[in-house]
């Protein structure tokens, strides 16, 4: 952990526009929470829908998308990393740096956000709130590490995120009960499941198959990108 | 003593090669890299910075390899071509991050040191976005500066750089080359590597095609044939008289264009035989052009004569 490349990062991250977006995503969350709670009052069910499809499904990998993304993409795009590579630092310490400032990102922008919702929503009932909670906490890790890896490999990183996230992971899966084995919102699902009250939430994934692809994942992801990092090249302007 | 050494060095993209079988070394002082636009000079100091490996050869600092090696920018500074930096920072802060990237010992005392050596302290509070491109070229500077490194990169630094701030630029690189430093710059133009740099490493097309002290490089410059386009008055008459000069080694009179193409082997003998000569003759001279002056063709002539 380099806290002048953390510093840089959330500097860079916060500052423009995507600070503003991040921004928004959670504050539309609560005003639809609120929303929902005045219409249709107390209902496990509802409750359940908005904070497991929008906030989890929808909230959650799009903040790790512009965070992981936003960590380092944009400085490998023009090429303002090189200050940061042509210092005596290991690689995996500024990855390890980028992906602290993503994961932050996620907790505050999503994570706490979802927790908010669910206390709007449902209260502290049948943990619920809190199953949600912790699942979009592991799942924002999980995808900070995923996008800062597609960050640091892809030029379209945003592109084939969102591929992932909307694509792969809410109508692939849909179809093809096989690729929600593969996907990070069902392994954060079967966590929740396990801390909520029993039959609140549910994944089509088991905790022991999913804690292990979820560590894997992530540490896989932040590895790869300190590895790929460590043989960034410049490419010529000529 | 700080020394790079680049031997027998290739690189390739795909088909392309942009570097071809190189070895030059780098030692303290003032080196100039020259070549024309494409030659491959960045992708030599993307090498030589670490930032690319080479297909084969080796490129290493006093002995040791430069790719992924990070622990050799304690002894590198580096100065990009491109302007990207992080422009929401002030001069200050960029340049204080930098320091304390280095794992510098009091980073604001450092920064505050290179922030003077380029003069920048009057700006230092201002956003690298509201920087003139000189501006932000000494800025670069500085960071590249902030560790006191034994060997400086530069690609390109006077690009954009109106003559004051080229001055100035030129002035603070030859004093880090007194200081027994290994200071590497790459330009395209002669006049502004000769005005700096005692030695010269000129490539071309990829490949090393001279190396030698600023005097040396000039003259494989001039002593080169030279073609003009010369229109006068009376082109017969001027032909015979130039051809009876040392200095040229062949006129062709071309009766299409009526116009004469003369080979001139002695470049300073010829430039003061011409107007002399028409003077003379009473030739009126309506054009004297050089028909291969671009710095492409001078060049490649230096690689063909190698």
């Amino acid at each position: 952990m380099n806290v002048t490349v953390a510093r840089l990062t959330a500097r860079g991250l916060l500052g423009r526009r995507r600070g503003l977006l991040l921004l928004a995503l959670p504050v539309l969350l609560l005003a639809l929470s609120a929303l929902v709670r005045a219409i249709a009052g107390q209902d496990e069910s509802t409750a359940s829908n908005v904070l497991g499809g929008l906030a989890l499904g929808t909230m959650v990998p799009l903040v790790g998308l512009v965070a992981g993304t936003g960590a380092i993409g944009p400085e490998i795009d023009d090429g303002s990393i090189i200050y940061l590579l042509s210092k005596p630092q290991p690689r995996w310490k500024i990855i390890t740096s980028k992906l602290v400032v993503a994961v932050g990102c996620s907790v505050v922008f999503a994570a706490l956000p979802t927790y908010f919702a669910g206390l709007i929503l449902f209260g502290t009932f049948e943990n619920l709130t809190l199953g949600f909670t912790v699942a979009a906490l592991i799942a924002g890790i999980a995808y900070s590490a995923l996008f800062l890896l597609l960050g640091v490999v892809s030029r379209h990183a945003v592109v084939w995120g969102l591929m992932y996230a909307l694509l792969w992971e809410t109508v692939v899966g849909q179809y093809v009960p096989g690729a929600q084995t593969l996907s990070v919102h069902q392994w954060a699902l079967s966590i929740g499941e396990k801390i909520a009250s029993p039959g609140v939430i549910s994944s089509s994934v088991h905790l022991p198959t999913a804690v292990p692809l979820l560590i894997v994942a992530t540490l896989g992801g932040a590895w790869l990108a300190s590895s790929r990092l460590t043989r960034l090249t410049l490419a010529g302007e000529e | 003593m700080t020394t790079v050494s680049i031997d027998r060095v290739s690189r390739w993209f795909g088909n392309v090669v942009a570097v071809n079988d190189v070895s030059m070394t780098i030692e303290p002082g003032v080196t100039g890299l020259l070549g024309p636009n494409g030659a491959g000079k960045s992708t030599l100091i993307h090498m030589m910075s670490g930032f690319l490996p080479p297909s084969s050869g080796s490129v290493t600092l006093d002995g040791a390899p430069i790719w992924k090696n990070q622990l050799a920018y304690k002894q590198i500074g580096l100065v990009p071509e491109r302007e990207a930096m992080y422009d929401f920072l002030t001069g200050w802060d960029f340049v204080l991050a930098n320091a304390e990237l280095h794992d510098l010992p009091d980073p604001g005392a450092a920064a505050q040191r290179a922030l003077a050596t380029v003069e920048m302290e009057y700006a230092q509070d201002r956003q690298v976005s509201t920087y003139s491109k000189g501006m932000k070229q000494r800025v670069k500077m500085a960071s590249a500066l902030v560790h006191d490194p034994a060997v400086l990169l530069l690609d390109e630094p006077f690009n954009g750089m109106d003559p004051r701030q080229r001055m100035q630029l030129m002035e603070l690189l030859r004093r880090f080359g007194a200081e027994g430093r290994t200071v590497l710059f790459s330009s395209h133009i002669l006049e502004e590597v000769e005005q700096l740099a005692r030695h010269i490493e000129v490539i071309v097309a990829g490949r090393h095609a001279a190396s030698g002290d600023y005097r040396k490089i000039r003259r494989l410059m001039t002593d080169r044939p030279h073609r003009y386009t010369v229109r006068s008055s009376d082109d017969r008459a001027l032909a015979a008289a130039l051809i009876a000069d040392a200095s040229t080694a062949g006129i062709e009179l071309d009766l299409k264009e009526q116009q004469l193409q003369v080979q001139a082997v002695d470049f300073y003998r010829f430039t003061e035989l011409v107007p002399r000569v028409a003077k003379e003759a009473g030739i009126r001279l309506l054009t004297v052009s050089p028909a291969d002056e671009s710095l492409e063709s001078v060049f490649s002539y230096l690689v063909a004569a190698k």
